[in-house]
């Protein structure tokens, strides 16, 4: 019999063996199911468990309402004074030099190094009622603490550094040819900066007002320290759970959850079609052009 | 327009990028900065154009006081290294660019913008490109977009900063020659900073060789080649060979070989007699017999015959490398081959030598 040549799998050297992609991948979706997924599936199952009206119900109740409102109106202040915020620290850090550059870099990252719970616990002891400047403000008819300012101000510092974050890369990539380039050519200070600069940012500023978005909305433990958790008046959303949660009302509890998970969901899809277009825009400055005949 | 720098001089830190330059550019000129990076030319022209500010000096365009004069408000055509074109906007839009942020009472509208564009893209010979964005043009494509745009601005002066330093040799060739036929049509002040001596000579009617913040030498293509004005502008300009040696009463000592030079500024070292001699590879001579005290030996190392010249690399034997490019006619005629052992002769007495 005519011996055949013994064919080997044709794979370049550096791949691995099938079973260990096979089972590299299968650990990664049993992770993936166990600790995303069915959670997911078991927030939407929980909230629909006693059927669609009592959803309707949980998440039209009056308090509930008053939750998604406060929640809607605390996000609507901090993401745009933090995306004015992360435009303003990320150009300065990224066109000039200046003492005190590499601190205020640090400084920003404060947030994301502190907890929460103490982020909000500061608030507290300089704006409580018994804190001179909170009493103070007290004195003059203000409420910071247990009240909705309070929320507003531990939501900004807890999103702070994400539009900054996200911009200072893509800033400093684009580089200031493009704007000394306008300037040059007779732009005035705002046109460079709304024509050029800002065009040039624009999918990393999305991108930085989505993730800004998400994190204000889903804030609990500063939000939790300096909100009193007053029914109607000084619950978020996410307190709104937690309070519903503890008093075993468990559908109406994964009702509002499920909200806060579509915004969740809401945000990773956007988050996925902004990141294609954010690298992109940063390699574009490094790539050689596709050649057109001349 | 013309362009009078008065004692301009400017610090990064403790470095000196420019140092005390005085300079006037003619209206209708088209200079070269020429010089190494590091030496300041890019600040020079960033100084002109008022996006670096001097520490000490002015700026005068015909004759009138430019440093209180906005960059916006100069008049000068600035042309990038990396084109800045805006990444965001066709190649209308950026040529357009500049016509849509004047003040709306003064633009012009839209038909006189669009006939403007049009007529420019035609001049840079790119308008079919028209509706194209920057990332889909090719790197000479994008320098003649941004040279256009530039110039939608009607500008005084133009500046251009290594405007071919990007691009591949041959696109580099061409923009030149475009360059010159170019700036030979509108006559407008022109000033660019180059590294590749190359270009400068071919391009400019003036160079201006610059090392480290200072002036080493003006003139025409002719008086920097041909008479430098020292041992840097010989060095920078063109390939050379540097030999060090000694001079003693006037006589040129290479490693143990005394070779006789007539018509050497010889300049050596007070105390020393050290020197350091240059002399292009074209000047030398391969020579297969020793010829008095005018040759020295040295023995062939590498061949390329690669070229309009034979480039042959040899060792004095004193170890200094040489280079010497020789036609290809004599390169025949001497058979050499490497290992050779052969003697160097200088063919004029164009040396150089500078004292250290």
């Amino acid at each position: 019999m005519a011996s055949q040549p013994r064919r080997e799998p044709k794979r370049p050297g550096t791949a691995d063996p099938p079973w260990v992609r096979i089972a590299l991948i299968a650990i990664a979706l049993v992770f993936l199911a166990l600790f995303l997924f069915i959670p997911v599936i078991a927030v939407f199952a929980e909230a629909l468990e006693n059927g669609i009206g009592a959803y309707l119900a949980a998440i039209t109740d009056p308090e509930a309402r008053a939750a998604i409102r406060l929640t809607l109106m605390t996000a609507a202040i901090a993401v745009p004074l933090n995306v004015t915020f992360g435009i303003a620290a990320s150009w300065a850090i990224a066109r000039f030099d200046f003492p005190g550059k590499q601190m205020l870099l640090t400084l920003i990252d404060i947030p994301f190094s502190v907890s929460p719970v103490i982020a909000g616990m500061l608030f507290v002891l300089l704006l409580g009622i018994r804190a001179p400047l909170g009493g103070w403000l007290a004195d003059h008819g203000i409420r910071v603490i247990f009240a909705e300012p309070g929320i507003v101000l531990a939501t900004i510092f807890v999103t702070f550094p994400l539009a900054a974050r996200e911009l200072i890369p893509i800033m400093q990539a684009v580089g200031s040819e493009e704007e000394e380039a306008a300037i040059v050519l007779g732009a005035g200070g705002w046109q460079m900066f709304f024509r050029v600069t800002i065009p040039n940012v624009k999918w990393g500023l999305l991108y930085g007002l989505v993730l800004c978005n998400a994190r204000a909305m889903g804030e609990f433990g500063a939000v939790s320290v300096v909100s009193g958790h007053i029914r109607g008046h000084t619950n978020t959303m996410p307190l709104y759970v937690e309070i519903l949660y503890n008093d075993y009302q468990f559908a109406a509890a994964f009702a509002v959850s499920s909200l806060l998970t579509l915004l969740a969901i809401a945000t990773l899809v956007a988050k996925h079609f902004l990141e294609r277009r954010v690298v992109p825009a940063r390699q574009e400055q490094d790539d050689m052009a596709v050649k057109v005949a001349a | 327009m013309s362009i009078e720098l008065r004692n301009i001089s400017k610090k990064f830190g403790d470095f000196v990028a420019v140092d005390n330059i005085n300079l006037h550019i003619e209206t209708g000129e088209l200079v070269a900065l020429l010089g190494l990076s590091g030496s300041g030319k890019t600040t020079l022209l960033r100084i002109i154009a008022g996006l670096e500010t001097p520490d000490s000096g002015e700026v005068l365009f015909h004759g009138e006081d430019a440093s209180a004069v906005k960059v916006r408000e100069r008049k000068v055509g600035f042309v990038f290294q990396h084109y800045a074109l805006f990444r965001h906007m066709t190649v209308f839009e950026n040529i357009a660019f500049g016509m849509r942020v004047i003040p709306r009472r003064e633009r012009p509208d839209e038909a006189v913008i669009a006939r403007r564009v049009h007529e420019l893209l035609k001049l840079v010979q790119l308008d079919f490109l028209a509706d194209r964005y920057p990332s889909q043009l090719s790197g000479g494509q994008r320098q003649r977009v941004a040279l256009a745009r530039t110039l939608a601005v009607e500008p005084k002066v133009l500046l251009l900063d290594e405007p071919f330093g990007a691009l591949d040799a041959k696109v580099r060739q061409e923009l030149r020659r475009w360059l010159r036929r170019l700036h030979d049509e509108i006559k407008i002040t022109s000033v660019f900073v180059t590294h590749d001596q190359e270009e400068a000579l071919e391009l400019a009617n003036r160079i201006v060789v610059m090392n480290q913040g200072r002036i080493e030498q003006i003139g025409s293509a002719e008086e920097v080649y041909h008479h430098p004005a020292n041992a840097f502008v010989y060095n920078f300009l063109g390939n050379v060979n540097l030999f060090h040696g000694r001079i003693e009463n006037g006589r040129v000592f290479l490693g143990d070989t005394a070779v006789e030079l007539e018509n050497t500024h010889a300049h050596a070292h007070p105390e020393t007699g050290k020197a350091v001699l240059y002399v292009r590879p074209h000047l030398l001579e391969i020579v297969m017999k020793p010829n008095g005290k005018q040759t020295f030996p040295a023995t062939v190392k590498s061949i390329n015959p690669a070229g309009p010249q034979v480039k042959v690399e040899l060792v004095a034997e004193w170890g200094d490398m040489v280079q010497v490019e020789i036609s290809h006619e004599r390169y025949q005629a001497l058979r050499l081959a490497t290992g050779a052992n052969v003697f160097l002769r200088p063919k004029e007495q164009k040396l150089f030598v500078y004292q250290i």
